[in-house]
């Protein structure tokens, strides 16, 4: 069972994305076990800064494609370099990040191969099925994340996948596979150059969740962009980062980066603490993977508390300022 | 501009799934949902609008789907659509994306002189994202998607601003090509009073007795309909069996039990939830 990876690199800062390197790893428990291996497809200007990463999560090669006409997304010219990569490879498995780069490139590929492409997987292994041996299963939320759906791709190779950051882990232990860099050479055609990139305007990230051990996030039941405030002071006390749930992003309360759950971020820090946040199934898959979740919320049966580790039923306005008071005692 | 075709689908209204949404065996109750317009197609269906207006063009509409996805054709319509064509056939049914990229792309072929095609970035039934850059793959045309803002246009090119992840890129295009519209983009124009009378009978031509058949075809509120073999299209790449994925099982999402402790709220409740949050803060950092 090989696969491929999709290797892509955060235009901004010239480094690996976390959810290629969280691929790789998954990969390679999916390819292991199996005898096969996990090799890397990178296309771009210049290579990431830290691709070695890539070697000790399991990747045995790293096949590149440079050329500087691929410093902005040529949709089409990505697409033929990956599917000629995918093809002298002959993989099983190809997967890809679920980003705005990837849900751009894996369908026109998906296309061209002629083969299945599942999108925003949060599983994948591989079993027997019928006759046809073993294959990926592939499972996904849809219906607005109120079903789990799980797909296969039986009769078609490569199975395709795409997975979003933040849904697999990372492993403890690092792995120690020889770095093995190869160039691909393919004929660039001028013709797969589209689009002319008349500028590009970095957005300033203003939340990091991937560093947060400690995430504080509002819900509709803080009431008011002003009260917001009460979850930022309590994010500052325990130096944690904010949050918010679709429905504080609506009312205005928290901006758009903030947001968790199916359509926002996923997250999975030590701990987590939903204020004012009901707790519907499109916000869940965004946390419920968190170690400790504390829930303040007045209404008891919020589904929160189905999966909270330690709860409060009352009112947030009278609740969290009584916290930080002792929070400020205990230093 | 030439023509420009919108890709538009009728979905379940998967914000406001109700309790009796889910069946007893964990399958989705798709009677108990209102079935609405794509909300991202209609910022496709706007901006495809917003460029006729300005320089001119044919906005057409096109669906796959069953016949009651002529409804959302019908408040094309309303919109300012100069035409829309429904595409149903019962062996379309249970495509998945490359089935269905495969149905939009050949009617596309044979609409002709398309300038531009609009999708919505997304249908919130699957969210997957990937009909739009699918047929862009087979009708040949650039791709741009998560479009978040039309910035300029002539019969040229367009400017229009991506939504990348970290960065927002200011994108020229010539045409042919295929955008992928998310709802940043503009705000949907309500139906048109006058077109509404215009239409308001607009239905499948099934749906007229014959005595009527003559006044609708007449006032064309007769809604076009092709099928696979007015198409001429290849059965094996349609619907069920000319897709690659299949599902395999479906489950309803139920709650997990956690192991909860509840807290009171008095003053002494909340000191030792601090406490008990410090703890877990003390492991933490
Ligand atoms: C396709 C799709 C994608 C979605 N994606 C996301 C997503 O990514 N993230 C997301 O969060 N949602 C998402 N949603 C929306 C989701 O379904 C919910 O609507 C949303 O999570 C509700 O947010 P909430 O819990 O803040 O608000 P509500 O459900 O309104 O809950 C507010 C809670 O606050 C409590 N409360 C009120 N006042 C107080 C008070 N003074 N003190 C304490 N508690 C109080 C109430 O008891 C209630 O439980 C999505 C929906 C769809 C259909
Ligand atoms: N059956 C269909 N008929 C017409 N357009 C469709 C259909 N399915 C998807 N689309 C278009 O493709 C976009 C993305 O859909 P999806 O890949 O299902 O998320 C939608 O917003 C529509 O513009």
């Amino acid at each position: 069972m090989k696969s491929i990876v999709f290797i892509e690199k955060n235009p901004v800062t010239g480094k690996l994305r976390n959810v290629s390197i969280e691929l790789t790893h998954k990969a390679y428990t999916l390819s292991n076990p199996l005898k096969g291996e996990v090799v890397g497809v990178f296309a771009g200007d210049a290579l990431p800064g830290n691709s070695d990463e890539l070697f000790r999560f399991g990747m045995s090669r790293l096949l590149y494609f440079i050329d500087a006409r691929l410093k902005h997304l040529h949709s089409i010219a990505f697409k033929h370099i990956f599917v000629e990569m995918i093809r002298s490879e002959e993989p099983d498995i190809v997967l890809f990040g679920a980003t705005h780069t990837g849900r751009d490139i894996a369908p026109l590929i998906a296309s061209s191969l002629k083969t299945g492409l599942t999108a925003d997987c949060t599983q994948l292994y591989i079993k027997d099925y019928k006759d046809k041996g073993k294959i990926l299963y592939q499972v996904r939320p849809a219906f607005g994340g109120n079903i789990l759906a799980t797909i296969i791709t039986p009769d078609h190779r490569p199975m395709m996948a795409s997975v979003r950051e933040g849904v697999m882990l990372l492993p403890e232990e690092r792995l120690n596979h020889p770095v093995k860099m190869e160039p691909f050479t393919i004929d660039f055609d001028e013709s797969w150059v589209k689009s002319e990139f008349l500028s590009v305007i970095p957005k300033v990230k203003k939340v990091d969740f991937g560093s947060a051990n400690i995430i504080i996030s509002g819900g509709a039941g803080v009431g008011s962009a002003e009260n917001f405030r009460l979850i930022r002071d309590l994010a500052n006390a325990l130096k944690g980062e904010v949050g918010a749930s679709r429905a504080a992003v609506d009312f205005g309360f928290a901006e758009k980066d903030h947001q968790i759950g199916q359509t926002g971020s996923v997250v999975r820090p030590k701990l987590y603490i939903a204020c004012g946040i009901s707790g519907q199934i499109q916000h869940r898959a965004g946390m419920e993977e968190s170690q400790k979740i504390i829930a303040i919320n007045k209404d008891s049966e919020a589904p929160i508390f189905n999966i909270a580790h330690m709860g409060i039923v009352g009112d947030l306005n009278e609740i969290i300022p009584v916290m930080l008071r002792y929070l400020k005692e205990e230093g | 501009m030439q023509k420009i075709v919108v890709l538009a689908k009728q979905v379940p209204d998967t914000a406001n799934i109700t309790g009796n949404a889910m069946k007893e065996d964990g399958t989705v109750n798709r009677a108990a949902l209102p079935a609405i317009f794509n909300p991202e197609d209609l910022n496709a269906l706007e901006m495809a609008l917003t460029i006729k207006d300005k320089i001119g063009g044919e906005v057409i509409v096109i669906t796959m789907g069953p016949p009651k996805a002529a409804e959302i054709l019908k408040h094309s319509l309303y919109m300012g659509a100069d035409r829309v064509m429904l595409i149903t056939d019962r062996k379309f049914a249970a495509a998945d994306t490359l089935a269905t990229s495969y149905v939009l792309a050949e009617t596309i072929k044979q609409i002709g002189n398309v300038d531009l095609v609009l999708a919505g970035r997304q249908a919130i039934d699957g969210d997957t994202a990937q009909v739009g850059p699918q047929v862009a793959d087979k009708i040949g045309f650039n791709q741009i998607t998560y479009v978040s803002a039309l910035k300029e246009f002539n019969d040229n090119y367009l400017i229009v601003e991506r939504d990348g992840e970290v960065q927002t890129e200011v994108i020229k295009t010539g045409y042919p090509a295929l955008l992928t519209i998310t709802s940043q983009v503009n705000t949907p124009r309500y139906p048109n009073c006058r077109r509404m009378l215009q239409y308001f009978r607009a239905d499948l031509r099934e749906n007229f007795s014959d005595s009527d058949k003559l006044a609708a075809e007449a006032n064309v509120w007769v809604i076009p309909t092709l099928s696979l073999d007015n198409l001429k299209l290849d059965e094996d790449r349609c619907g069920l069996k000319g897709s690659p994925t299949k599902v395999h099982k479906i489950k309803s999402i139920m709650l997990k039990g956690g192991d909860l402790k509840i807290y009171g709220t008095g003053q002494t409740d909340i000191k030792q939830l601090v406490r008990d949050i410090m703890k877990v803060y003390v492991e933490v950092n």
